[in-house]
């Protein structure tokens, strides 16, 4: 049976599907922010921080999307506080906070029932999508590119001149604590595709990527967007037919796609830069 | 009226006073250099006066009114090591950004100011380039477009940290001239100067700062070894000669 068919006839698949292309569009445009701002390595612990805020809702038994929000914002707030009223650097802090978050979220784990929990948290396991998991998908996806439609010219300004930004009363701190908000809702969003672990794949590699290949945030976040949903079809499609994990399948997809552009990008590939270099020698 | 009347200003980091005690009154409608030696806190003035850093100060009045009612027209040109070149923005779009603080939250910017932010752009010679992304120009070009971007904001005051950085001779001049025409239009224009070579030449008044103001006053009156010294701790006739040189 070919994936195509597959698609059609299972329900499972289809919802893996929907939740996957999700996960790739926003995870693409909230990646593009990410890397402009120079907040890569928050976002990869912002994704981690929000493990013991899913395991504390689950011995709670709220909606987990209430714990991740509130342990990731802590931690996005704890890295502040520590990097601004000491001497210690902005990506030490990241470093100490984000661990610590980690590490307290496994041990809370380990009180939950099964440990293949904690394994598809880490790890992700699309297959098992529920449908009230995908609705919670899309919702969050219609959150995040409101959030991204609506903000556009504060997101746009505070990111490339945030002086000018303050200067004429834009609340920059705001802007930065909205977008760790968006950052946790994107990475819940994206427990059951990728996984914790991976998250911040998804975040960078299709917005790098579309950073090598314009030179207009506008057509860089639909260029990541489109990177971002490749990457997950394309990845599901190994993962349903080689049986592969698909948070994994659907990383190293998106991997090529950097590779290549990373090469081949008319703008600012190597080739390019290569020749540049060459004839200003 | 002042462009800014700044009253008993004072910003400290931890222990050490970065600006101490400052009090200022600068003329409208004029070009206002601030010069001092490294670390005088030429920047960090500019800074506290747009409340971007955490300051005391007694009173503060710019073009007569509160900081807050007057934000929008107030323009501030970064240092250069402060913007990301590489941002995937093109000189277009920068000086749209100067109708951003008009708009409010979820408007878009209209026709007109599109039109009218191309307009801006003519004034500054660089409406051959607005297709471009910004790193791929000139310093000198960069600084335009960031002036342009002041216009497009109409602003009345006019806050330039360090414009001359970097950029060659023929684009100072230009940018100079700029800023004069702005002057006969009405507005002020404050920068910050690293050095004080061309300062008689470039300004109409001038701020002496080293951590505390030391002289304020039209530049044949600063530029004397009776404030040159003890705001650079040098004996002046060298640092005139540098000047010169």
């Amino acid at each position: 049976m070919t994936f195509i068919e597959a698609l059609l006839q299972y329900e499972f698949l289809q919802k893996a599907m929907i939740t996957a292309v999700m996960v790739g569009i926003i995870c693409g445009v909230i990646g593009c922010f990410i890397i402009l701002r120079g907040m890569s390595l928050m976002g990869d612990a912002i994704s981690h921080a929000v493990l013991p805020g899913v395991a504390i809702s689950y011995l709670l038994g709220i909606n987990f999307l209430i714990g991740a929000v509130v342990t990731g914002l802590v931690t996005a707030l704890g890295i502040g506080f520590v990097s601004q009223n000491s001497r210690i650097k902005n990506d030490t802090a990241i470093g100490i906070m984000f661990t610590s978050a980690f590490a307290l979220g496994i041990i809370l784990i380990s009180f939950l029932r099964s440990s293949s929990d904690l394994y598809h948290i880490l790890f992700g396991n699309v297959l098992a999508v529920r449908p009230s998991d995908m609705w919670m998908t899309v919702i969050i996806g219609l959150i995040v590119l409101g959030g991204i439609f609506f903000f556009y010219k504060e997101l746009l300004i505070s990111s490339f001149d945030p002086t000018m930004a303050q200067a004429y009363g834009l609340s920059t701190r705001w802007i930065h604590y909205g977008l760790m908000t968006l950052l946790t809702l994107v990475t819940v969003a994206s427990l059951q595709t990728v996984g914790i672990i991976l998250v911040v794949a998804m975040l960078i590699t299709p917005a790098a990527t579309a950073y090598l290949l314009t030179n207009r945030l506008s057509r860089m976040l639909f260029l990541a967007a489109g990177f971002g949903t490749f990457s997950a079809i394309v990845g599901l499609y190994f993962s349903f037919t080689y049986n592969l994990s698909s948070g994994a399948s659907i990383v190293l997809v998106a991997t090529t796609l950097f590779a290549l552009v990373f090469v081949f990008s008319p703008r600012h590939g190597l080739m390019r830069h290569r020749k540049r270099k060459e004839s200003t020698v | 009226m002042y462009a800014l009347d700044v009253d008993r200003l004072t910003v400290s980091y931890f222990d050490t006073h970065a600006l101490d005690d400052v009090s200022v009154r600068l003329p409208v409608a004029s070009l206002i250099g601030i010069i001092g030696p490294n670390g005088a806190g030429k920047s960090t003035f500019l800074k506290a006066v747009l409340g971007l850093i955490p300051a005391r100060i007694e009173q503060l009045r710019v073009l007569d009114q509160s900081l807050e009612a007057v934000r929008s027209r107030v323009a501030y040109v970064p240092q250069r090591s402060a913007i990301d070149w590489d941002f995937p923005v093109r000189v277009q779009d920068v000086v749209l950004m100067g109708c951003y603080p008009k708009l409010g939250l979820f408007k878009r910017p209209s026709k007109a100011q599109k039109v009218f932010a191309m307009e801006c752009l003519e004034r500054v010679g660089m409406s051959d380039h607005a297709e471009r992304q910004i790193g791929e120009l000139s310093g000198g070009q960069q600084q335009r477009v960031f002036l342009a971007r002041a216009l497009a904001q109409e602003a009345e005051l006019l806050l330039l940290d360090e414009p001359f950085v970097g950029i060659d001779v023929a684009s100072e001049q230009m940018i100079i001239e700029l800023l004069r025409t702005l002057r006969a239009e009405g507005r002020t224009i404050v920068v910050v100067h690293h050095d004080l070579h061309k300062a008689e030449d470039y300004f109409d008044t001038l701020m002496l700062l080293n951590k505390q103001l030391i002289a304020v006053g039209p530049p044949s009156d600063i530029l004397t070894p009776e404030w040159l010294e003890p705001a650079y701790g040098l004996p002046l006739f060298e640092r005139r000669k540098e000047g010169q040189g």
